[in-house]
């Protein structure tokens, strides 16, 4: 077991080791690009180009520019937006990350209790109109684009219906700090939470429910009912817990590409200064250091769920340990 | 030698499993399948694959979830209705009465949870024992069962141990309530012959030390011949001949049932070159042809079978064949090829 953790440990680090080497030479080995010009912005003085360039040692050899690269990106973590008038990246992109987190951690409570339930009762009641209604409203939420949804929530309880009772709860768009304010941080998030998990409520509701009805061909299934358990305690105890284990790769890798940046949509949508919106912006500004942090601190996000994930894994698989 | 016929354990009547047909209609997969068990008896259920034994076997179980199938005739076990049974009462039934244990011991645990835990939870579903209660019963089993180790095998997963474990830990587990009649699909076809050997010696054991008949299905002559007093042969839904194993192997009376018989290689005497085969393969349950499902493969065949072959009784046999009627039974065969069951 322990083994089997440090082997993964290693793994991992190797992992974002090629990843970093990767998007490195991606934004600053392209041939033919210059790399200076891109940081210093546009319309940049011949000075400014110049000091960028010894500052990143572009006129020095390809792993020394990666080298410095990472230093400023992991040690000194002084790497900073020429773009955006000297702005460091790197606290930019911490101080977004638990906006992210937030979104996305609720969000995900959200799809995998509903989910779970959905898929559950779907199964069970297999043939039935409840199975085929459920099924059907899956395949609406997954339908609606997120950022259409979120629009349309946002017309709902910010502007139409903000006056009636229902939804004059609803504070303005924006984010506050959970430490700060936990109500105002939970009405701030909630209908964010909710448009963002629909999507994947559909698609994990559906998906679970054909594992379940799979596994009710499996042997063991088929033993449970023969020691005379109860329908309930079969499906519960013997179906869900093994369909768990797809269900939770899946659900591992679709949370480590939303906390990296993949809920972007929404948090543009409800003006959540999350990693998203950066990702967004350094976008639009072909401000290159952010991308560049912003790309970084996703793929270590995927990279370190994937690895959380292995470890449920041999927990809620005893095959793979 | 056969466990005293009194008050039959299990008394099934007229069986018949059908499937709505393509265009309309019913197709029978099994059909009118009658047999009783006795107390501590063992019967074994042979036929190819298809021809409806585990099928019945589930029926009994109340475990057939084909969607739209259709069970008819009587089922009785202590004189109580199987078929048609609510729900509450067969699982009350199933497990504690009545347990099943299947051909493959790797796919039929539930791989997430111990062996032990597994058992454990039908004791608990049927008893009213604490966990270290079950546990202690749990153990006892494995280790009756022949387990190395019983209480350390109860920790393992079932991936962790080989078939023939496996297998012993399924028995265990069907056995843990202590039910009067179990039900063994094919429970020796995933494992190698020497571990089927410990686990057929196994089986015939269980009526002394826990008092169980056994339903044996099986594909396999030499299993039935090791182990069952009476043996049941299927052949396309329906039964060609049933009686007594000895009597069956001595001289059997279908020519299906002969047919298996010459396919085992004898044990003495000079070997065939070739082993005997029945030509063909038995018709699926929606294309029988007319009159005895076995006639185009049958080297008897004539015009007599185009008729639904009666059942017949010949000695302690019970035939599905005009042969005997007509006066040309097949000849009895050479004992040497055999060994009767050691009474247990």
């Amino acid at each position: 077991m322990l083994m089997a953790l440090l082997g993964r440990l290693g793994q991992t680090l190797l992992v974002l080791l090629g990843i970093s080497v990767l998007v490195f030479a991606v934004f600053f080995a392209t041939p033919g690009a210059d790399p200076t010009a891109r940081i210093a912005g546009r319309n940049a003085s011949p000075e400014t180009m110049a000091a960028v360039r010894h500052e990143y040692g572009f006129d020095r050899p390809l792993p020394v520019q990666y080298l410095r690269m990472m230093d400023k990106l992991f040690v000194t973590r002084d790497l900073s937006s020429f773009v955006d008038h000297g702005q460091k990246v790197v606290p930019e992109v911490l101080r977004a990350a638990p906006v992210t987190l937030s979104l996305v951690g609720g969000a995900a409570a959200i799809w995998v209790a509903a989910s779970v339930t959905i898929g559950t009762i779907a199964a069970a009641m297999r043939g039935s109109w409840i199975d085929r209604g459920l099924m059907m409203l899956g395949l609406v939420g997954i339908s609606m684009p997120v950022f259409w949804l979120g629009e349309v929530a946002n017309l709902v309880t910010q502007s139409r219906y903000h006056h009636s009772w229902l939804f004059s709860w609803v504070p303005g768009l924006g984010y506050v700090s959970l430490w700060r304010d936990p109500s105002g941080w939970f009405a701030h998030l909630v209908i964010p939470w909710i448009v963002l998990a629909v999507l994947f409520i559909g698609i994990y509701g559906r998906v679970l429910r054909a594992d379940l009805v799979a596994s009710f061909d499996e042997d063991f299934m088929r033993t449970a009912r023969a020691k005379g358990l109860s329908d309930s305690r079969v499906l519960l105890h013997h179906g869900l817990r093994t369909s768990m284990i797809t269900f939770v790769s899946l659900f591992g890798l679709d949370f480590a590409q939303l906390v990296g940046g993949g809920a972007l949509l929404t948090e543009v949508v409800f003006g959540l200064p999350g990693v998203g919106r950066l990702t967004y912006q350094a976008l639009n500004n072909l401000d290159l250091p952010l991308i560049m942090a912003t790309v970084m601190y996703s793929a270590v996000f995927v990279v370190l769920a994937n690895a959380v994930v292995d470890l449920v894994y041999l927990l809620l698989d005893p095959r793979t340990r | 030698m056969t466990a005293t016929p009194g008050f039959p354990l299990l008394e099934v009547e007229a069986l018949t499993i059908s499937l709505p047909a393509r265009g309309g209609g019913w197709t029978d997969l099994v059909r009118d399948v009658s047999f009783s068990l006795a107390p501590r008896e063992i019967l074994g259920l042979v036929g190819e694959s298809g021809s409806g034994k585990s099928l019945t076997a589930l029926a009994l179980m109340g475990l057939v979830d084909a969607p739209g199938a259709r069970i008819t005739g009587s089922a009785r076990y202590r004189g109580r209705e199987l078929l048609g049974l609510k729900k509450r009462e067969m699982q009350l039934l199933r497990g504690a009465e009545i347990a099943m244990i299947f051909q493959d011991p790797m796919t039929a645990f539930t791989p997430v949870y111990t062996v032990g835990a597994q058992i454990d939870e039908q004791i608990r579903a049927h008893r009213a024992l604490s966990r270290a209660g079950a546990r202690a019963r749990t153990v006892e089993m494995l280790g009756e069962m022949g387990v190395p180790d019983p209480a350390r095998a109860a920790d393992r997963y079932p991936h962790q141990l080989s078939g023939g474990l496996r297998q012993r830990a399924m028995i265990a587990m069907a056995l843990s309530c202590n039910p009067s009649l179990l039900i063994a699909d094919e429970p020796t076809t995933a494992l190698d012959v020497t571990v089927q050997a410990q686990i057929l010696g196994l089986l015939r054991r269980l009526r002394r030390d826990y008092a169980s008949a056994v339903l044996l299905i099986t594909h396999d002559m030499g299993v039935v011949a090791e182990t069952c007093d009476r043996t049941m042969v299927l052949y396309s839904g329906s039964i060609a001949e049933s009686g007594p194993t000895d009597a069956l192997f001595l001289q059997p009376g279908h020519p299906y049932t002969a047919g298996l018989l010459d396919s085992i290689p004898p044990l003495h005497g000079p070997r065939p070159r070739r082993l005997p085969a029945i030509p063909g393969a038995p018709p699926s349950p929606a294309q029988r042809p007319q009159g005895c499902s076995f006639r185009p493969r049958c080297a008897f065949n004539h015009a007599a079978c185009l008729d639904p072959p009666p059942m017949l009784r010949r000695g302690r046999q019970d035939i599905a064949c005009v042969l005997p009627a007509e006066g040309r039974d097949l000849p009895p065969r050479p004992m040497a090829s055999f060994d009767a069951p050691v009474p247990a």
